[in-house]
């Protein structure tokens, strides 16, 4: 046979070929393996548009690096948790199981990340979180497992408790915000850094998060006040805000971060004009690398970015900056995980961002103000407070030995005044 | 073992044999899940398909035992097994109270008032912040476990939600074939006859409830410890509204459709998303399908398949028996 043996020739000089290749080269021929990452978003149900946003910020992340972390390249596993605890548990089993990914981000919600938490210390999978921002879950019921890319609920609005009390010079506020663990702990941590700081919370009011009508609210609310300080969430900020012009407003508004956020001011009207509220990220905020990112995002998918999309988008950043620091070697999950609490930006759309020691992000936090600028509404940064940790002023030890923000804490004793 | 018997012994062997077969934890966890389901279904079952009383806030019974047991095992510091006894008897006991209430109605009444119940339920564990947890539910429920039976391993636990299965079945199927049951399918179809020939019609369905509830806090027992976190989203209206769903589709009144309508919902959520990306609207389209095709469910419209196609089968020529003519 003699035309089989330049054939077989070819062949074993290849295989000696790939022999020698894989001796000189073991690591880049491993990393050529790609990277599985599972990715816990929600398209469907009430969260479903916080889920698309955030889709966009991982796509746009990794379209960005050109489909690489840290190198290798990345084989995405999208799963939809409907916003249920439940199902969020089993999608968890799925991607550890089934998929056998190296790490997740995800979830969206803060009790997804709670059901998952558990579950999570077992199976021992890296998990970057790029929106829950349950106060606990980097606190006082840390997870060696688990950091986390956005700030806490409070982080933000110690800020803001402080800037309304010192610069704004207000005396007297009444709250309004979500009544689940989130308004709670937003506006616990806003109470507690305006009360610090000379101020007085005297009325406090819950709507339930489903609730069809915020009059019956809008109307309990005092007048007699300097301001209305709202926490909502996801598409009930743009109902209170019309409703509460409607109403007349009154009072102005100062207001917690997802109640003007990027993600929903687009659909908000002249009642959002003026409202002054505090963040972690403002898409027009001076940060190195943000310019480009809002503009990028913009360009492709034509709104500002907000909470949601920035929160995924950083989250994957982590974790190029964590694969690069282990050079790509994610099967040892022990080693990322000490490179991902370890990571640290100098740009992006948080500019300069580290992590504490408990794996939540110490990062530049900004008060801002809606305007209509360029044809639409924007949150215009008024001031800047940098290198803000989740623990404020706090010694974070002390911090700790309270209870976690909720309706009751930090008490209320200056109601009805 | 009789001929009954055999296709729900050969059922849940396969079921116990999927850890022999595959490849990962998840489609045996994917298991456990069908079983628990298949459990509070079966309890639904004894309201909707036997008592004729439907009911959308099913979910109050396996979402208070869940809430007990976790609250128990974790704040109050008690071992799992001592607290899931407590969680079935403060279900039951809860139940029986709920019972005077809801049982003052049928038809419509009694699916609002089930309902409302549940939501009641519900928004303390939503609202009561400082004992549920609120929307962040109780997390950390530890699973009971011994060294003769480690719970934490997905294929023992699978054992134990097919054990309490079988145990389901076996009671369910004497109970739906005792006096008491036949009793209860009376007072469904002709209550005022019932009355009248000397049944306590409001007794009968009271037994009714207390097995349901005691089927759902079984079945909600074993979601605490399966998920080891509980939430208020366990008792939302679609969370009842789904164990509603499985029976439909099953078909009520059956021994058999609580468990294929379980299996169909487990399924479809969580195994076809995996492929599928709009696997709501894939669950909405077989309902859909379901309904148009075999209005009754699955089982019912099946049987009555099996009678058509008997029926197309050409039958037996009648035998011709000559006769003398009475005239010859």
């Amino acid at each position: 046979m003699p035309r089989s043996t330049p054939l077989g020739r070819s062949v074993r000089a290849g295989i000696c070929a790939a022999a020698l290749l894989s001796l000189s080269v073991p690591a880049a021929f491993a990393q050529q393996v790609p990277i599985k990452l599972g990715f816990m978003t929600v398209r469907s149900g009430a969260l479903a548009a916080g889920g698309k946003q955030m889709e966009e910020g991982m796509d746009y992340c990794l379209a960005e690096r050109g489909g690489k972390l840290g190198g290798r390249p990345v084989e995405l596993i999208t799963v939809d948790t409907a916003g249920q605890p439940a199902t969020t548990k089993t999608r968890a089993q799925e991607l550890v199981e089934r998929a056998k990914v190296d790490v997740i981000i995800g979830p969206l919600a803060a009790f997804e990340a709670l059901a998952i938490d558990d579950y999570i210390r077992q199976v021992g999978v890296p998990t970057i979180s790029p929106s829950a921002a349950a106060e606990d879950l980097t606190q006082r019921k840390q997870n060696p497992w688990f950091i986390r890319a956005v700030g806490t609920s409070a982080q933000a609005n110690h800020a803001l408790g402080e800037y309304a009390a010192k610069d704004m010079k207000l005396k007297r506020v009444a709250t309004i915000g979500d009544d689940f663990a989130f308004g709670h702990e937003t506006t616990g941590g806003f109470q507690r850094a305006f009360e610090e700081n000379g101020g007085k919370v005297v009325q406090k009011l819950w709507p339930p998060l489903n609730v069809a009508d915020y009059g019956s609210y809008i109307s309990q609310l005092r007048t007699d006040v300097d301001a209305i300080y709202a926490s909502f969430a996801g598409g009930n900020g743009l109902r209170f805000l019309q409703q509460y012009s409607e109403y007349g407003a009154p009072v102005k508004v100062i207001a917690q971060m997802t109640t003007v956020d990027e993600g929903i001011l687009k659909s908000m009207g002249k009642e959002a004009v003026g409202v002054i509220s505090s963040g972690f990220y403002t898409a027009t905020q001076d940060a190195p690398g943000n310019k480009e990112f809002a503009a990028g995002i913009r360009a492709k998918f034509g709104y500002d970015p907000g909470y949601y999309t920035a929160g995924a988008y950083v989250a994957c950043a982590f974790l190029d900056e964590a694969v690069k620091a282990v050079n790509g070697k994610v099967e040892d999950k022990q080693a990322l995980m000490k490179a991902l609490r370890a990571v640290k930006l100098d740009r992006g759309p948080y500019g300069e961002v580290t992590l504490d020691e408990y794996g939540n992000p110490v990062l530049a936090v900004t008060i801002r103000k809606v305007e209509q600028k360029d044809g639409r509404l924007q949150n215009v940064v008024l001031k800047t407070y940098p290198k803000v940790s989740q623990f404020w002023v706090y010694d974070p030890k002390a911090f700790l030995a309270n209870p976690v923000y909720s309706r009751d804490f930090p008490a209320s004793k200056n109601i009805g005044n | 073992m009789s001929a009954r018997v055999l296709p729900y012994a050969v059922v849940l062997a396969a079921m116990a044999m999927v850890p022999l077969v595959s490849t990962s934890p998840f489609y045996v966890n994917l298991v456990s899940q069908i079983a628990i389901a298949a459990i509070g279904a079966l309890g639904l079952n004894v309201l909707v398909g036997h008592a004729g009383l439907n009911s959308l806030g099913f979910a109050v019974f396996p979402g208070l035992a869940a809430y007990l047991v976790a609250w128990l095992s974790t704040v109050g510091g008690i071992d799992p097994v001592t607290a899931g006894i407590f969680a079935l008897a403060g279900t039951l006991a809860v139940s029986a109270l709920f019972a005077l209430v809801a049982l003052r109605t049928t038809g419509l009444g009694f699916v609002m008032i089930t309902m409302a119940l549940c939501q009641i339920v519900w928004g303390a564990a939503y609202r009561w912040t400082s004992v549920t947890g609120g929307d962040n539910g109780l997390s950390g429920v530890p699973r009971p476990g011994a060294s003769l039976l480690p719970l934490e391993r997905p294929e023992v636990f699978l054992w134990l939600c097919l054990a309490v299965l079988a145990l389901a079945l076996v009671q369910l199927g004497h109970f739906f074939e005792s006096p008491l049951g036949v009793a209860l399918r009376g007072a469904r179809d002709q209550p005022r006859r019932m009355n009248a020939v000397g049944y306590d019609v409001w007794r009968i369905r009271f037994a009714a409830w207390m097995l349901a509830a005691a089927w759902g806090a079984a079945a909600g027992l074993l979601y605490a410890w399966y998920h080891q976190f509980v939430s208020p989203h366990m008792m939302a209206v679609t969370a009842s509204a789904e164990v509603l769903l499985m029976l439909v589709a099953g078909g009520a009144g059956t021994l058999a459709g609580p468990l294929i309508g379980a299996a169909l919902v487990v399924l479809l959520k969580n195994l076809a998303s995996i492929w599928i990306e709009r696997w709501v609207m894939l669950l909405g389209f077989t309902f859909v399908v379901i309904v148009v095709l075999m209005p009754d469910g699955i089982v019912p419209g099946f049987t009555r398949l099996r009678g058509w196609l008997r029926r197309l089968k050409p039958a037996p020529a009648p035998t011709l028996v000559p006769r003398e003519r009475a005239d010859g």
